[in-house]
Formats: C-alpha cells, sequence, structure tokens
C-alpha cells in the first residue's frame, strides 16, 4: 500500500520530516533483514542448487538435490510423514487445551491468578532444562509419570523406548508449554464485552450456544493466529527430539528438521540440506495460505478493530 | 456445583503444569539411596542442599554460566534499542513505502529459522565469527520483527500531542525518541526484554550449531554436555536443571503483571 504522500495531506501532523530521518531509525531492521534474512534466504537458495560438502569442491547440480529427495530418499519421506504426524496431534491439542484453559480461567474464581501463574511457569523454561525433566517423568522404570498412572491401575508405556508411543511422549513435552496460547486466549476472552452474553441470557440462548454464536466467533481471530503460529513451531520442532528422543526409537521421532539438521552438520552435504529447507519453508507457506484462505469462512474482525496502519 | 467442578479441574491441571518443577526440585536434593528406590520417595526426609554446589562444580559451570551471561546482557541490550529505534520509526513518520516494508517486517516471522540456520553457519564461518558469541549476540542489535510490532503497537497508544510539545520546544527527533518516547516504553521494554532474555537464555540450537568449543559453551549446551557425560548422576543434572530455570522463573515473577497485560491480545487482532 502506498502511503499518503505529504503534499496531498498538507494537514496531517504526522507528516513531519521525510527526508533521510525515518529511515535513520528503521535502517537496524533494514540491514538485519539484508543480513541475516533476506541475505541468507537467497544464499540457501543459491546452495540448494549445488552439491555443497563443507571442504572440497562445490559443484552446480541444478535442481538435482531436489529430485533426489522427492524421487529416490525414502528417508526424507519417512520424516516428513512423522512430522505430519506430530503436527496433527500438536496442533489441535494445542488450541483445544490452551482455549480451554483460558475458558476456565476466564470464569474469575477466586485465586485464578495463582493458577494462570501455574499454567504459563512451564513456558518459561525450555530447550534442555524442559527435555531433562521430561526424560525423568517418562523413564519406564523410575519414572514418576507411570507411577502415577499405576495408582488408576494403568500400566503406563514404555514412553521413550517404544515406537508407537514416543511421538505422544514429544507431543505432551511440548504441550507442557501452551501458556503463550493460552495468554493469547485469556486476552482475547477478557475483551469480549460482556452485554453480548447478558443479551444472550435474556433472550434464553443456552451456555453452550453462547459459547458457539459469540466466544468462538469474537475469538476467531486468535484462534488464527494460534493455528498458524502452532503450524510454525511444529514442522520446526527440533530442539525437543533432539534431546529426549534423538530421533528414536527405530527412527520413530526422526523429525523433518532434524534429517535437515543431520545432512547439514553430521553428513556435511550442505546443499542437499539447504534444498530440503526450502521444501519446508514452502510447506509451511502453503499451509498458512490454505488457513487463511480458509479462515475467511470463519474469522470474524469486530468493525471497530484497528487496521495496520491506520492511525494518524 | 458448577463451580466445584471448575476448582477441581482448575487444581488438577495446574498440579500437572507444576509438578514436573517440584519433582526435579526434589530430585536435586535427594540422597543417592533415596534416588534409586522405588516407589519413588516423593518427600525425602532428608534435603541434600549441598547436591547444587556439587553439582557445579563437575563441570566449569562457572565458564558456561559467563557465556551465557555476556550472550543474554549484551543481547538483551542490543534487541531493546535497535527494536525500539525502529519501532518509533515505524510509529512515528510517514515515509514513501513504509506501509509496504512494515508489512514485510511482519512477514519475516514466517520464515522458519531452518532455512536460515545453514547460510547463517556459512556466513559467520566466513566472518570468522564460529566458536564465538558474536553469532548469539550481534543480530540481536538488529531488531526482532515480533519486537518491533509488539513497541509499535505501543508508541501508538500515546498521543501525538507529546511529540508536538517537545519539538515545539525544539527536540528533535532523535531527542523525541531518547528523552520522551525510550521512558514512556518502559512497560512495553519489560515486556520485550523479558522475551528476549528468556529466549537467549534457553536457546539451545543457535549455540549448539555456532559454538564447537567447550571454552565459550553457554548454560544450556553445559547442561546438555554433562547429561552425556553422567547420565547417571540424576541428582546433578536435577540440581543444574533447577539452576537453569531460577533466573527466567525469577524474571517472569518480575515482569508477570506486564506479561499478562501486555498488548498480546491486541496484538493479535493486528
Amino acid at each position: 500500500m502506498a502511503n499518503s504522500p505529504a503534499h496531498r495531506r498538507p494537514s496531517r501532523r504526522k507528516a513531519r520530516g521525510a527526508g533521510i530521518v525515518p529511515w535513520l531509525f528503521i535502517s537496524p531492521w533494514i540491514l538485519g533483514f539484508l543480513f541475516f534474512t533476506l541475505g541468507p534466504l537467497m544464499f540457501s537458495f543459491i546452495m540448494s542448487l549445488y552439491d555443497w560438502p563443507v571442504v572440497g569442491a562445490r559443484t552446480f547440480v541444478g535442481l538435482d538435490n531436489y529430485t533426489t529427495m522427492l524421487r529416490y530418499d525414502p528417508q526424507f519421506w519417512d520424516s516428513l510423514w512423522i512430522t505430519v504426524k506430530f503436527a496433527a496431534l500438536f496442533v489441535p491439542l494445542n488450541i483445544i487445551l490452551s482455549f480451554g484453559l483460558a475458558v476456565l480461567l476466564n470464569l474469575n474464581l477466586r485465586g485464578t491468578a495463582i493458577f494462570r501463574t501455574a499454567f504459563y511457569l512451564p513456558s518459561v523454561i525450555s530447550g534442555v532444562a524442559l527435555v531433562t525433566i521430561w526424560s525423568w517423568l517418562y523413564s519406564k522404570e523410575y519414572g514418576l509419570l507411570n507411577y502415577m498412572l499405576s495408582f488408576a491401575g494403568i500400566e503406563g508405556p514404555n514412553w521413550l523406548g517404544d515406537t508407537g508411543w514416543a511421538i505422544f511422549a514429544i507431543t505432551i513435552a511440548s504441550l507442557w508449554g501452551l501458556g503463550g496460547s493460552m495468554l493469547i486466549f485469556l486476552a482475547g476472552l477478557q475483551s469480549v464485552p460482556k452485554e453480548l452474553y447478558e443479551a444472550a441470557r435474556i433472550s434464553g440462548v443456552p451456555p453452550w450456544a453462547q459459547v458457539i454464536h459469540i466466544t468462538l466467533p469474537m475469538l476467531s481471530p486468535m484462534l488464527l493466529f494460534t493455528f498458524i503460529t502452532s503450524i510454525i513451531s511444529a514442522f520446526q520442532q527440533l530442539t525437543i527430539a533432539l534431546l529426549l528422543t534423538k530421533g528414536g526409537p527405530v527412527g520413530s521421532t526422526y523429525f523433518f528438521a532434524m534429517y535437515i539438521y543431520d545432512n547439514a552438520f553430521k553428513f556435511h552435504d550442505m546443499g542437499y540440506a539447504a534444498a530440503m529447507s526450502w521444501v519446508m519453508f514452502l510447506i509451511i507457506l502453503v499451509l498458512s495460505m490454505l488457513v487463511m484462505r480458509w479462515s475467511t469462512a470463519w474469522v470474524y474482525y469486530e468493525g471497530e478493530v484497528k487496521k495496520e496502519g491506520g492511525h494518524g | 456445583m458448577g463451580k466445584a467442578l471448575a476448582y477441581a479441574a482448575l487444581i488438577f491441571l495446574s498440579a500437572l503444569f507444576v509438578a514436573p518443577f517440584l519433582w526435579t526440585l526434589i530430585t536435586a536434593v535427594k540422597s543417592q539411596a533415596d534416588l534409586v528406590a522405588y516407589p519413588p520417595v516423593l518427600w525425602p526426609a532428608d534435603w541434600h542442599w549441598e547436591n547444587f554446589a556439587d553439582a557445579w562444580n563437575k563441570q566449569p559451570f562457572n565458564i558456561f554460566l559467563k557465556n551465557s551471561l555476556i550472550v543474554v546482557v549484551l543481547s538483551t541490550i542490543g534487541q531493546l534499542f535497535s527494536s525500539s529505534l525502529v519501532a518509533f520509526g515505524f510509529a512515528r513518520f510517514r515515509f514513501p513505502g513504509r506501509d509496504a516494508i512494515f508489512i514485510l517486517l511482519l512477514a519475516t516471522m514466517m520464515i522458519p529459522w531452518d532455512v536460515k540456520m545453514i547460510p547463517l553457519y556459512m556466513e559467520f564461518n566466513l566472518l570468522g565469527w564460529i566458536n564465538t558469541l558474536k553469532p548469539l549476540i550481534v543480530p540481536a542489535w538488529f531488531s526482532e520483527a515480533f519486537f518491533v510490532f509488539l513497541l509499535r503497537q505501543y508508541i501508538m497508544t500515546i498521543p501525538m500531542e507529546i511529540d508536538e510539545a517537545a519539538r515545539m520546544d525544539g527536540a528533535n527527533a532523535w531527542q523525541i525518541y531518547w528523552r520522551i518516547h525510550l521512558p514512556l516504553m518502559a512497560p512495553a521494554l519489560v515486556l520485550v526484554g523479558t522475551f528476549h532474555f528468556m529466549n537467549a537464555w534457553n536457546d539451545y540450537l543457535g549455540p549448539l550449531i555456532f559454538l564447537n568449543d567447550q571454552s565459550t559453551y553457554t548454560l544450556p549446551l553445559g547442561l546438555a554436555l554433562f547429561k552425556g557425560l553422567h547420565e547417571v548422576d540424576v541428582v546433578s543434572i536435577a540440581a543444574i536443571t533447577i539452576i537453569l530455570c531460577l533466573p527466567p522463573l525469577a524474571l517472569f515473577f518480575y515482569a508477570q503483571r506486564y506479561i499478562m497485560d501486555s498488548a498480546l491480545g491486541s496484538s493479535v487482532k493486528g
């Protein structure tokens, strides 16, 4: 969108100092974008067209890396499938659970602040500490999780050692950090005008229908946001898998991102890894765009919501 | 009735979220005998606080801590400075292409780190920055899209009249930013600083890729190294894990009200 040039709206008070000054202010981002985003992005695309070992001669191979991946590399498809499975578990659960917790907190019962803190707490740690904590909880013999389950008469599985269960173990550990999404939903719930519920109650709309006809539409922008960010983080999942299961057992949690990492820094096949990272980028982009397009059917924007750049 | 049910759910669920921390803390202070006991000892009779010091001395954790502090402090300062500067630029000026550039900035949030990771490694390698802390510090001085977005939203809630008055008094753009907006932004800066601190403190992949030499390791890498070397020394690993969790937890409790009341909700509505 082009800006309204200053001469068209001479009276705008904001139309101060065009010239170089604003560019100086945003120059850190521009430089960072060139050197740490756009540059690497283009470089990575060029690399993806090469056979590019870390040391030694690089040869231009055109789209060979891409065709190899798609046609001759079963590991690529396996790791992609595992990632899709993980996303199919993580994305809906993350949305449903963080939404559910936000609804509970929004009842504003006494002590809500304490519960809110408890739910958010795990989000402030991540990576190595999170994985260390969960690796013991999951331990088959000594783990607290299976011990607790035994009280309920359930014999817990070998969480990290069973090919069927390891991906669930990673999902649960990832869901532990859903505090951020929960806060977003909570903020959304608190911004829903109380009069809407009041009016619905007076006209005899039952509570469940209020949720469907008031809460969900009002929160649809947050649902969309969480949907897309969850997809992105599901596809990028690397730290937890790298540390908790190392991709195992028998490759059952060998995520796409992990295969990229291994190709680059273990097998030193930088070109191939770069090509795979571009495939990941495209998948994320296409999925996000599909969700966005689909969302026009269900996302409801309030009339008074401020639009970007509409200020001033 | 409904209220009791809600309370039961809240108590049960919050216990699920907090229990792993408590369990780690309890593990960290256990004696060796308590550790291997089955059924697990849920509340040890003796709390061995000296386990923390013992664990700390088993690896050069002082060096890892120093590296972590250097990274976190320098990158947080850079992030606060650069992101607020850029946010001010977008919020308070009109210039050709501003809105398009801002959309581009928002779009960069969608780029997966995996795509940048490989070329960034090559770039830093070219610059001779591998095995130094620079790759973990320098990019933070060039602002981050999400933080720019948060701060810009915040600046836009501040009336233009304040800028006008300052300009009448002869203040230039830099002075308006530095003397007026930076102090006014304080709550939002606490938020950005907290988020950045947590990201930088917890970061594992960045250090994993850019640091090879143990003398440059940050704490998370140090803990992973330690975990690999002493897989069975569960008590020490738990102790280090607790230590690693403390700074973000402390910061969280300090910044809690900013996080909870922040523009998080409105930021999504755009």
